[in-house]
Parts: structure tokens; C-alpha cells; sequence
């Protein structure tokens, strides 16, 4: 993956940088020591590495609008970064950049239960949103699989997910408002507490712009009332095409799963052999979980067995107890963890139409043999966005090319059925190079556009999302 | 001026010499465009509709009644609940699913699931330099660049011309019941809307009309469901008194039904639920009502600007009827109105799309 050329300006006059910013920031806000600004030199897509110029960690929106004035001043680029769990390299560095951290940033500003918000420092990370709501009853909604560690400004950055969203939606349904510091040190107060927008809609915009139209400091999360209660029911099914059957028949039915997980024979093989979760050795296996009452999900329940029952599963299994319930998680939730085992992998996120699924796994399969490398599948069914994982051997000299050429294709497979390159990881610069197939060049240039209207001088992220000829000329102005 | 297709679109607005009125089914006809007429209602049609993926996709202009027939047929339907103009604007013709989009138009289920823009999946348009870009997709999870989507919803035209639209859709309901307060006042009844709406029972709908002094909860789903929910809804609101059922009419209250024969400027106003019954106490408002658990107000006033009642406060007042002096929409502070002026500039560069509308 191509990154462009630092720039040397900015490399000679470093120390009048670091100088510059230790002036605005405490002493051990400012990290430019070579061997410690190595902890920023990648975040979660580990195979690009490049350590920064300097790291800075504000405590508040003030310095981080002081931060900025500097770079902006200085023609510096600034590379915002959350937890650095980012699988795309959205928060992978420039040698010429600033990496601008919001760690130390977590406090909880306010919580307000009768309007159902909680107002934070994006430092703050997913999980602890919602514990800071819990004992009350209330619940954060969108929940990416790195929960634990991601940072709600990621969240924002990259408008994440989770296995839960076909029910609640991600992050952008769930965000009401920002306090945000543009590149030139302004800071902007977008939404709040109420609903929708009076003018356009900038809130819907800046989630999901990847770090790259400003930096959020603080975010007023909606927060919902906890279901009484959830339950999983776990299905095995002899093929891919009648497992993808069963999730149409169920949401035709009118059922709203919160969750309906896929898992294909390679991962449902490996979460095996790592989590011993019990499950069927088949082809693909279903969880699908449902909300409510015991007497309402066992209503629900019954309905979905009794589609599920239709299509001569493998295995039908429901839970009875949260002992049951968390078995039939077990696997899924330690997949990610069980491939890793067995090999290194890289972790893909398109989405595709839920009709297209037997179609595209049957490909996946053929396409995996003519590369010779192994894939598993295990994914978000209900709203089709799928998390192949690739296998290859690190060591192994070519393999990674290989391996992203064969992501590559999957990608651009998921964009000729009718879906999209990615559905809540983010662009970064892992699929950078790619939007041109999902976009024309009017497409992306009313997207670049926008950039221009937030970040004139194209400071902010600007290696990430879009292809580096398309934004050259920007980034070179 | 009336498009086929979108390349025809494309060379109309590219030929345009002034500025152009976008129109669907001219239904929701407020603030105060200039310029011809630009017709969009011979760019209809369902292109696309899969239940088991629940996904439709249509042109702009397509009738929203026949999106709804398409959609019920399957039991399915566009779950925020889109409000009708009609009666409250004294307008005719057939509203269009572009129009929903492009003033992101919701309803009472708006508090529960989400606005229209929640569940707009894709957009198609035509900028004001006629350049055609599509943004989204048809698939529920999509961050693959900026989301144009979001931004286009709610742009009322002024950032592009829409000429397709793709939307989540959810099942429908088997049935609903609507329990009912009598006698609340306005704090008592947001009190009691709050607490319906922090309870695990999924209030679809939580609305009060001070000029009845009813407050009405709607729980929506499976038979069996609706039933228990409602008979804990009715713990939960037993502070507040002994909730009744009575069939209610919900499109009543999403189209603001109560001041359609009222004469006087109609204003919604979105706010944190808690602030409301404070700002109506400020308004010297004729009638209101509220909806979205107090989150929105609907008022009916004389004429003259309401804002400068309500002073500074946190959210925002849109002029849905009335006088031409007043702004129709909510002022921005400085810096939002210089980074949207920017945005219109580029996608409009030569301020041809429904000028004079937003800003």
C-alpha cells in the first residue's frame, strides 16, 4: 500500500514543531522521542507500520483546538487517532505527521435519563459508554467487536457497527450531536441533545468522514432503555444456499432479530477446535437471537424454529438458560480469535445484498482454491455484511500480496452484486485504492469536495479514502 | 420543464440560465423557492424490491402511495412514518418519495426507530452543475466514503436534484394498541412520556395535546406482545394516573390534523423533551402539540417570527406555514452557516437549485 512522500519541509523544521507544541500542552502531553513514538506507528492493520513526527495527548477540547491552530499555522498534517483498533489503517501515520490522540480525553460530561443521552469525551472507549449508563438500565446500542477497546471517536470516525445493528442501526443513528475542532483551531458545536437537523445535515456527514473533516472532542450519544431479556436459538444447515433461505424466510416473516450471525464449515471448524463451543459440524450455522419478555421470546422463538425447522437443519438448538445462551455465543464471539490460531488473516467487510449470499460464498470458495489460500466466513446475515478471513503465512515471502489480491477480488465481487467495499470497518487506506470500482470519478470528486469546504488545505488524514491520484492534486495545493 | 431520465435531467440543469423550483408531487410546499418549475414526477417507478433483504428502490418521483401499496402487499412498510402535508398546507397532488427525502420527512415512530434519513440507504442525484453521483447503495451497512446520503436528506433540493432513492423497510405490525392519560399538564405529561419511553416495553409513539389534556402511548407488534406490554406500560405509568386504551388516530397527530382549518403561521420546533414545557410556556402559541415523548413541538401562532420568543435555546424552529417575511429556517451560528454556504457553493456553484429556500 502506497503512502506519499513525507514532506521534507516538514521533517527539517521538526524540533520548532514539538517546540511549538510543548507550549500550548503539559509535559507529558507531547511524545517525540524516536523510540516512543514507535506505539503510534500502526494501529490494528499491523502490516503497514511508519512512525510519526511527533504524538500529542490533549486532556480537552481547548488544547486539541490549540493543536490544531499550530499544525494549520505551520502546514503540518494531522493524523487524529481513537484506541488505534482501526482494521482499515485510519490511524496509520505519516512520517510528516502529527498524530493527534484522544486517550486521555474519557470523561463522562453528563448523563440525562429522562431524555435518554449521555454526553462524553470521545477518548472514551464503546463499552464504558454503556457501563456508565448500565445500573440504570440503559445501554449504548452500537457495539463493534472491539468494543472493549475502541474509542467512541473511532466509532465516529469510521461510523461503526456491530452484531446488533439490524435492530438499533450503528453509530450515525445513534450519535444526536459533536463538539468538533476544525483543522484551523475553530470549534463547532453540530447538533445536541434534540433530533434531526434545522439546516443540512452536517452530523450525518462528519460520521463516517474517517478523521478527515475534523476532530471530535465530545459526543451526546442516545442511549436506550435495556431489553428485558435475550435469547439465542442456534441452527446447522448441509449448504450455504438453504442456510441463506432460512434468514430471508425469517425476516419475511416478520420477526426483527437483533442478531443473526453466520458462520461458514471453515470457521465453524476452527472456533471448534480453539473454543470447543459444541456446535454441528456442517456447512453454515445460524445464531439468531431475539428481545423481550421470556413469553415473547418464546413466541418468537417458535416462529423462527418453525421456518428454521422447514429447511432440515443439521442441528436445531435453543437456549434455555444463559448458561445455554452463552455456549452458542462462545464460538462466534471467539471466531476472530480461533483463526488467528491457525494462521495469520486478514479480516475483509463488505456487504452484500442478503439475496446474493449463496452466490457469493459459492464464489469465495472457487476463488480460494485459485489463490490456494484458505478463507473463512463468519458475518452479520441479516444485513449482509460479510467478514471473510483470509489466511496466509506471514513469513512466507508474496503470501500477504497474495492474500490482498484475493481480498481485492472478494471486495470487488461484493460491489458487482450490488453492495459495497465496506460496511463498517472503514475505507483507511486498506481499501483506498479500490473505491474506483464502486465509484465514478463524479462520485468521488463530489465526496472530495467536501473535504475542500472543512479542510481547505487537505491536512486531515489526507492519505486515507481516496485513491492517491484521485486526491493528489488536492493534497499537493 | 419535466425530465424522463437522468441524463435529460443532467442537460436541463446544465442548460438552466436561472434558477429552477424542484417539484415532486408539490405537496409540501414551504419556505420560498425562486425560479421555474423543474418537474420530477416523470421520473417514477419501483426499480427494485426485495422483501427478504428488506430493500426497495425508487425514482424520485414515484408516488409515495404506491411505495406503500408495494410495501403493504409484502406486509412490509417504511417504518418512520412519513407525515402528510397535505391538509396542514391546503396542497394537492400525489407527495413523492423524493419529496420525503428531500425535506426528510418523518412521524411519531420517528422517537422509537429512527427519522427518514435513518433509513435511507442510497441516493442518486443530479448536482447544480449537472453532474450525475450516486452515494450509498442498497445495502444496510455501508461506510464506503462520505455519506452523501445523510447529507442529501433534509438538503431540500439546494445541494442536488434527486433522482433515485433507496430505503430499509421493516415488517409490519400484526397489531397496536394506544394506552391514554387524561388530565396531564404539559410537564406532568413529558414526565410520563419520558418514563414510557425509558421502560423496556418499545413505545412507537408518545404524544399530548394540551387542548384535550390527552397523553396517548402507542406499543406495536405481535398480538401476545402488545397485550403484556401494555398491561406493564400501564405499571410504569400509574404515577402519572390509570392509562385507558382508545383507538387513536396516529396519522391524525402525524399531520397535525388539529390545525389544518386553524388560520396562523404553524411552526416544529425540535428540542430536548425536558426543555419543552418551559419554551411553550414562552411562545404565547394559539394551540400546540407535542409528539416524539415532548421532543417535538408543533405550535400555531400569529404571524411574526416565534423565534425571537423563544430566544436562545438548544435545538432548532422551522416555519412550516406562513408569512413570507419570516425566515423558514432556524438561523446557524457563524461557523455552521460558513461551512454550509461552502457546501452549496461547490455542489451548486451557480446558486440555481431552489434558490433562496435554505439561505
Amino acid at each position: 500500500m502506497e503512502m506519499p512522500a513525507p514532506n521534507a519541509s516538514v521533517l527539517s523544521r521538526k524540533d520548532q514543531i514539538v517546540s511549538r507544541l510543548r507550549a500550548v500542552l503539559p509535559d507529558n502531553a507531547v511524545i517525540s522521542d524516536e523510540a516512543e513514538t514507535r506505539a503510534y506507528e500502526c494501529d490494528a492493520l499491523t502490516a503497514y507500520r511508519c512512525p510519526p513526527l511527533c504524538a500529542v495527548l490533549p486532556s480537552n477540547t481547548q488544547e486539541v483546538a490549540a493543536v490544531l491552530k499550530i499544525c494549520h499555522e505551520m502546514g503540518v498534517p494531522v493524523v487524529p487517532r481513537g484506541s488505534g483498533t482501526s482494521l482499515a489503517g485510519g490511524a496509520l501515520p505519516t512520517a510528516d505527521s502529527v498524530i493527534l490522540g484522544v486517550a486521555k480525553m474519557s470523561a463522562v460530561i453528563e448523563t440525562n435519563y429522562p431524555d435518554r443521552y449521555i454526553k462524553v469525551q470521545t477518548g472514551r472507549t464503546n463499552l464504558s459508554v454503556t457501563g456508565a449508563v448500565e445500573t440504570d438500565g440503559f445501554f449504548y446500542a452500537p457495539d463493534p467487536s472491539s468494543q472493549l477497546a475502541c474509542a467512541i471517536a473511532g466509532n465516529i470516525a469510521m461510523n461503526s457497527g456491530g452484531a446488533h445493528c439490524l435492530k438499533y442501526g450503528v453509530t450515525t443513528n445513534n450519535l444526536l450531536g459533536v463538539t468538533m475542532v476544525m483543522m484551523d483551531g475553530t470549534i463547532v458545536e453540530i447538533g445536541g441533545a434534540h433530533l434531526d437537523a434545522g439546516g443540512l445535515d452536517l452530523l450525518g456527514v462528519i460520521c463516517g468522514s474517517e478523521g478527515q473533516l475534523g476532530v471530535v472532542t465530545e459526543a451526546t450519544l442516545r442511549i436506550l432503555p435495556k431489553p428485558e431479556g435475550a435469547r439465542p436459538v442456534l441452527m446447522g444447515y448441509d449448504s450455504n444456499e438453504v442456510a441463506g433461505q432460512v434468514v430471508t424466510d425469517i425476516i419475511k416473516a416478520g420477526v426483527l432479530p437483533v442478531a443473526i450471525e453466520f458462520m461458514d464449515r471453515p470457521c465453524i471448524e476452527a472456533t471448534e477446535a480453539f473454543a470447543k463451543a459444541g456446535y454441528p459440524m456442517c456447512e453454515a450455522l445460524l445464531i439468531v437471537e431475539v428481545e423481550g419478555s421470556d413469553a415473547e421470546i418464546d413466541a418468537q422463538l417458535a416462529l423462527i424454529m418453525e421456518i428454521a425447522a422447514k429447511h432440515n437443519p443439521v442441528e436445531l438448538r435453543e437456549a434455555k438458560s444463559a448458561d445455554e445462551a452463552a455456549r452458542i455465543w462462545l464460538g462466534r464471539k471467539s471466531a476472530f480469535g480461533a483463526m488467528g490460531q491457525i494462521n495469520d488473516y486478514m479480516c475483509l467487510d463488505g456487504t452484500i445484498p442478503v439475496s446474493q449470499l449463496p452466490y457469493v460464498l459459492r464464489r469465495i470458495g472457487e476463488m480460494s482454491a485459485e489463490y490456494g489460500l484458505g478463507v473463512g466466513n463468519v458475518f452479520h446475515a441479516g444485513d449482509g455484511n460479510m467478514h471473510p478471513l483470509i489466511l496466509f503465512d506471514a513469513n512466507k515471502p508474496g503470501d500477504l500480496e497474495l492474500c490482498e489480491a484475493f481480498g481485492a477480488d472478494i471486495l470487488k465481487l461484493c460491489v458487482e452484486v450490488g453492495g459495497c467495499l465496506t460496511g463498517e470497518h472503514g475505507v483507511g487506506i486498506e481499501k483506498r485504492d479500490l473505491m474506483t470500482v464502486q465509484y465514478d470519478p463524479a462520485d468521488l470528486e463530489a465526496q472530495m469536495a467536501i473535504k475542500d469546504v472543512f479542510d481547505p488545505a487537505w491536512l486531515l488524514n489526507s492519505a486515507k479514502v481516496f485513491p492517491l491520484a484521485s486526491s493528489e492534486a488536492r493534497r499537493a495545493a | 420543464m419535466k425530465p424522463n431520465s437522468e441524463q435529460d435531467l443532467a442537460q436541463l440543469i446544465t442548460d438552466a440560465n436561472g434558477p429552477l423550483r424542484i417539484q415532486g408531487g408539490g405537496t409540501r410546499r414551504y419556505g420560498h423557492a425562486e425560479g421555474d418549475v423543474l418537474d420530477m414526477s416523470a421520473m417514477s417507478g419501483i426499480t427494485l424490491y426485495e422483501p427478504g433483504a428488506l430493500t426497495i428502490v425508487a425514482k424520485a418521483g414515484t408516488p409515495l402511495s404506491e411505495i406503500n401499496a408495494a410495501l403493504a402487499a409484502e406486509n412490509q412498510r417504511l417504518a418512520f412514518e412519513p407525515m402528510d402535508h397535505r391538509s396542514l398546507l391546503g396542497t394537492n397532488g400525489e407527495p413523492t418519495i423524493g419529496g420525503v427525502v428531500a425535506a426528510n420527512v418523518s412521524g411519531p415512530r420517528r422517537i422509537s426507530v429512527g427519522a427518514c434519513r435513518d433509513f435511507l440507504l442510497g441516493v442518486r442525484f443530479v448536482d447544480g452543475a449537472g453532474n450525475i453521483i450516486k452515494n450509498g447503495g442498497r445495502v444496510m451497512k455501508n461506510v464506503t466514503g462520505y455519506d452523501l446520503v445523510k447529507l442529501l436528506a433534509g438538503s431540500y433540493g439546494t445541494l442536488g436534484v434527486l433522482t433515485e432513492v433507496s430505503f430499509k423497510v421493516l415488517p409490519d405490525v400484526a397489531s397496536q394498541t394506544t394506552l391514554v392519560l387524561d388530565g396531564l399538564d404539559d410537564a406532568q405529561a413529558v414526565h410520563a412520556m419520558s418514563a414510557a419511553l425509558s421502560s423496556p416495553y418499545e413505545v412507537t409513539g408518545a404524544a399530548h395535546d394540551p387542548a384535550t389534556g390527552k397523553t396517548r402511548f402507542r406499543i406495536e407488534g405481535f398480538v401476545d406482545s402488545v397485550t403484556y406490554r401494555a398491561k406493564e406500560l400501564a405499571h410504569v405509568l400509574a404515577p402519572f394516573g390509570t392509562p385507558s386504551e382508545e383507538e387513536t388516530d396516529w396519522a391524525a397527530i402525524r399531520d397535525v390534523s388539529a390545525f389544518a382549518d386553524q388560520p396562523g403561521n404553524v411552526w416544529r420546533i425540535s428540542v430536548k423533551p425536558s426543555d419543552a414545557p418551559a419554551l411553550v410556556a414562552r411562545m404565547g402559541a394559539k394551540a400546540v402539540q407535542y409528539d416524539w415523548g415532548g421532543g417535538l413541538i408543533w405550535a400555531l401562532t400569529g404571524d411574526g417570527d416565534l423565534r425571537a420568543k423563544l430566544g436562545d435555546f438548544k435545538g432548532h424552529a422551522t416555519l412550516i406555514r406562513g408569512d413570507v417575511d419570516t425566515p423558514t429556517f432556524q438561523p446557524e451560528p457563524a461557523p455552521l452557516a460558513a461551512i454550509s454556504a461552502g457546501l452549496r457553493k461547490k455542489f451548486d456553484p451557480r446558486n440555481i437549485l431552489n434558490r433562496g429556500l435554505m439561505a
